[in-house]
């Protein structure tokens, strides 16, 4: 029988599915019931000095009739005063001693500052720290979030000062949003960073309303990028997080916190097998709500029993082995397509896919 | 002809009582189905369709949100688009056709995303467009304004011909007015179609053509389609045929399609089991019939109905008498007394009575429906156009009748098929009349 038990650069929980920092983890209330439904850890909604959020904070993509391939916000962080989360934390460890809740935190860039949040939130007994140099819009325009995850000096900088103070361990959250994300993970791990959490959300504008003119997301007849999640960002975060959890500079890789499109379990396995310890949800708990980390804990339990693993660690990073440089490829292995004429509906789709869409 | 079909209003009794079969597609809906079309290279559905509509066109345009685009894919190829989409049996045509079958699928719902595509681009005021053409000046008469004369007409107007369409009939449309049981087409979408193609430029004209007739258009007209349909139904053999329970199916479905015959009695018995059958014994169930019982002197498996249609009628409670003929009426004090007689059949004979089998039905009402007689009277003396059993003979690529001046399609050369069948002869003739005209233009001018 599978065990599920996760040891996060030596945070514990239950298992190692988490609630992204994210509307889902905005309060005590949300917490305690996404425990009670399953959920093994959670990152608290970032907590700061409080500021306003707008209305109007979404904005979706359908595909082909379906709703929600992908998902752009302008949300800020947490609107809630910073003791009040702090209580709520309190409360929450306090009725949920194993699971494990870390504070995500963004203060404007001050040694001081960082360090008085780092001690409040241990003391209201969060396991661990994320700290929040991803947030893409908004904080990045106040010289917080990925104004922070953009420059490896300032990053390694903030993550020394919070190292200085902290006694949990430290995870900084990586922002996509910069040519090779490597660089903001080895300036973590020059500054001692007990982990990483990737990918915060991709900057995107969704799509633009073809009657206004107008741009989505649309406030009030202006948009402005917002960060992109959901399912259509998956294969962009498994090849981000794959480059970092095979990245030698500055150190061996350190434990990473897999995010970017995790709906269900199959995803899930999917990032530990690229080496991640944890994963961490939004979208697809926002879509459909707390309730999908059932199927989650009982997919990959099945699926470990199934192929005989026990733990998480039987078959983390099991993937990683298998991405190479291309020129490694081998060059001589061929694909050819097979038609097999039993199986012919005769849609024909082979003939163009072929006529028009390879080389001739 | 004033625009009648702008005056026409659906009897609100009969809308209440025939509501759609099918359910529309919402917009939503449309485009989930769309995206299910594999969009076929060479799509059989649009083989499957007489009108060689291109269907996985017109499909992928609801599912890009071009609504307008994908109607006029569909007017394109066919300008009763909009009933054909109601009124075609799909599941033998475009949807039997569907590669979905191969995959242990249900077929794309290609019929109700044509009404989609139609109902929408009709509805927000869309119209059939008149091409970039020039006029000209050789003038065409139809015979009959039913789906093969408005199709031929349409396009005939598309090539820049003058047309007048002539018709008995008080309302234009045909059977599409007053054939198609009302839950499938309402008589309305037939006269929205009848004014898109008045729309063009046609003319048409409440008038009866005889044979006298017939001279004097080709004095005025350099061409002539003959879209008549069928004559009158076939009167059943026997005894006391002609008593007033007696009313034949197509009067019966026309009758209420434009509110005039909206009340039936209890008992009706239907005498046929082909799909106008079906559409008058279902009908009659909805009026108000208590019991509706379908007579025929075959088994279940000989009906010329299709298979939906029989589903249909069962659904709707009608029941059914196999194996048995009708064979004298006598009035009661309460109603009619139907004399039945129960027959044999070997699957190649003609069903043979059974000595001493007779039994009587009680009813208040007769329909039968056991087919339209050909219109011979109109046709046998029409210069020179040659019949065979009754049917126009026609040269099948150009819809040339062997008087060269004379084109016909639809039921009057089919014998009695779809509406989109009537649409693909009609379009077919127009394409052969305007080759023919443009053949007689040059030589006179050479």
């Amino acid at each position: 029988m599978a065990d599920l038990t996760t040891n996060f650069a030596g945070i514990k929980c239950p298992n190692p599915f988490w609630l992204a920092s994210a509307p889902p983890t905005n309060c005590g209330e949300q917490v305690m019931r996404a425990f009670d439904a399953g959920w093994g850890g959670a990152v608290w909604k970032t907590i700061g000095e409080p500021i306003t959020n707008v209305s109007s904070r979404y904005s979706s993509i359908d595909w082909n009739a379906q709703r929600m391939m992908g998902l752009n916000n302008i949300e800020l962080i947490s609107d809630r005063p910073i003791e009040v989360n702090l209580r709520e934390i309190t409360e929450v460890k306090r009725r949920y001693p194993k699971h494990a809740v870390i504070a995500s935190l963004m203060v404007e860039s001050k040694r001081e500052t960082w360090h008085e949040i780092v001690k409040r939130a241990e003391g209201a007994g969060a396991d661990g720290l994320e700290l929040n140099f991803g947030c893409p819009h908004g904080m990045s325009e106040r010289g917080m979030g990925s104004a922070v995850g953009q420059v490896p000096e300032y990053a390694q900088m903030i993550t020394e000062w919070v190292k200085e103070a902290a006694r949990t361990p430290v995870l900084v959250k990586l922002t996509p949003n910069i040519s090779d994300i490597r660089v903001v993970a080895r300036a973590a791990k020059r500054a001692k960073a007990d982990g990483l959490s990737a990918i915060n959300t991709i900057n995107s504008i969704t799509g633009i309303d073809l009657d206004t003119f107008e741009p989505r997301p649309n406030v009030d007849g202006k948009s402005s990028h917002g960060g992109y999640c959901g399912p259509a960002v998956k294969p962009i975060a498994l090849n981000m997080v794959q480059q970092v959890n095979s990245d030698m500079v500055d150190g061996p890789p350190i434990p990473m916190s897999g995010i970017g499109g995790v709906s269900n379990w199959r995803d899930a396995a999917e990032f530990i097998l690229m080496g991640c310890g944890t994963v961490q949800v939004c979208t697809a708990a926002m879509h459909y709500g707390y309730r999908i980390v059932e199927d989650m804990i009982d997919g990959l339990s099945n699926w470990m029993d199934e192929k005989g693993f026990v733990t998480i660690d039987d078959f983390r990073g099991k993937s990683l082995a298998k991405v190479t440089e291309w020129k490694h490829l081998n060059l001589n292995y061929r694909i050819v397509a097979q038609i097999d004429q039993a199986l012919c509906i005769g849609c024909q789709l082979c003939h163009i896919a072929c006529w028009d869409g390879a080389h001739q | 002809m004033s625009e009648v079909e702008s005056t026409f209003v659906g009897h609100p009794e009969v809308a209440a009582r025939f509501p759609d079969l099918h359910p529309a597609f919402d917009a939503r809906a449309a485009v989930i189905e769309a995206n299910r079309c594999l969009n076929c290279f060479d799509a059989p559905c649009m083989g499957a369709c007489p009108t060689h509509i291109d269907v996985p066109r017109f499909i992928k345009k609801i599912a890009s949100g071009n609504v307008s685009g994908s109607a006029k894919t569909i007017l394109e190829a066919n300008v009763l688009g909009a009933s054909c989409s109601r009124a075609c049996p799909v599941e033998v045509l475009c949807e039997g056709s569907c590669v979905m079958h191969g995959k242990n699928e249900k077929p794309i719902e290609i019929g109700r995303l044509q009404r989609f595509a139609m109902e929408t681009y009709y509805g927000a005021g869309g119209t059939v467009q008149l091409r970039d053409r020039k006029e000209r000046r050789e003038r065409v008469a139809c015979i009959g304004a039913g789906p093969a004369s408005l199709a031929c007409a349409a396009e005939l107007r598309q090539l820049g011909f003058q047309v007048t369409a002539f018709d008995r009939r008080a309302l234009p449309g045909g059977l599409n007015t007053y054939g198609v049981a009302e839950y499938k087409l309402r008589a309305a979408d037939s006269l929205r179609e009848v004014a898109m193609v008045r729309g063009l430029g046609v003319e048409f004209e409440n008038k009866e053509i005889d044979p006298t007739g017939l001279e004097d258009l080709e004095r005025e007209f350099d061409a002539v389609f003959l879209g008549l349909g069928l004559g009158a139904m076939h009167r059943l053999a026997v005894d006391g045929a002609m008593s007033s329970c007696v009313i034949d199916a197509l009067d019966f479905i026309a009758g209420y399609k434009t509110g005039t015959r909206l009340n039936v009695p209890p008992r009706v018995v239907v005498v046929g089991a082909g799909n106008t059958a079906i559409d008058a014994a279902c009908a009659a169930k909805r009026l108000g019939a208590q019991s509706v019982t379908i007579l025929y002197r075959r088994r279940r498996d000989n009906i010329s109905a299709f298979q939906f249609e029989y589903d249909h009628a069962v659904r709707e409670g009608v029941t059914f008498c196999w194996e048995a003929l009708p064979k004298a009426f006598s009035t009661t004090g309460n109603g009619v007394a139907l004399t039945c007689v129960a027959v044999s059949q070997d699957d190649a004979a003609i069903p043979v009575p059974v000595a001493g089998s007779e039994f009587t039905i009680e009813c208040d009402a007769v329909i039968p429906a056991i087919g339209q007689s050909p219109l011979l009277e109109l046709l046998s003396q029409a210069r020179h156009v040659t019949l065979e059993r009754g049917r126009v003979v026609i040269d099948r690529a150009t819809g040339q009748t062997t008087n060269p001046r004379y084109f016909a399609g639809g039921d009057c050369v089919n014998g009695g098929r779809e509406v989109v069948d009537a649409v693909a002869d009609g379009k077919r003739a127009a394409l052969g009349i305007a080759a023919w005209l443009s053949k007689r233009t040059e030589a006179h001018v050479g």
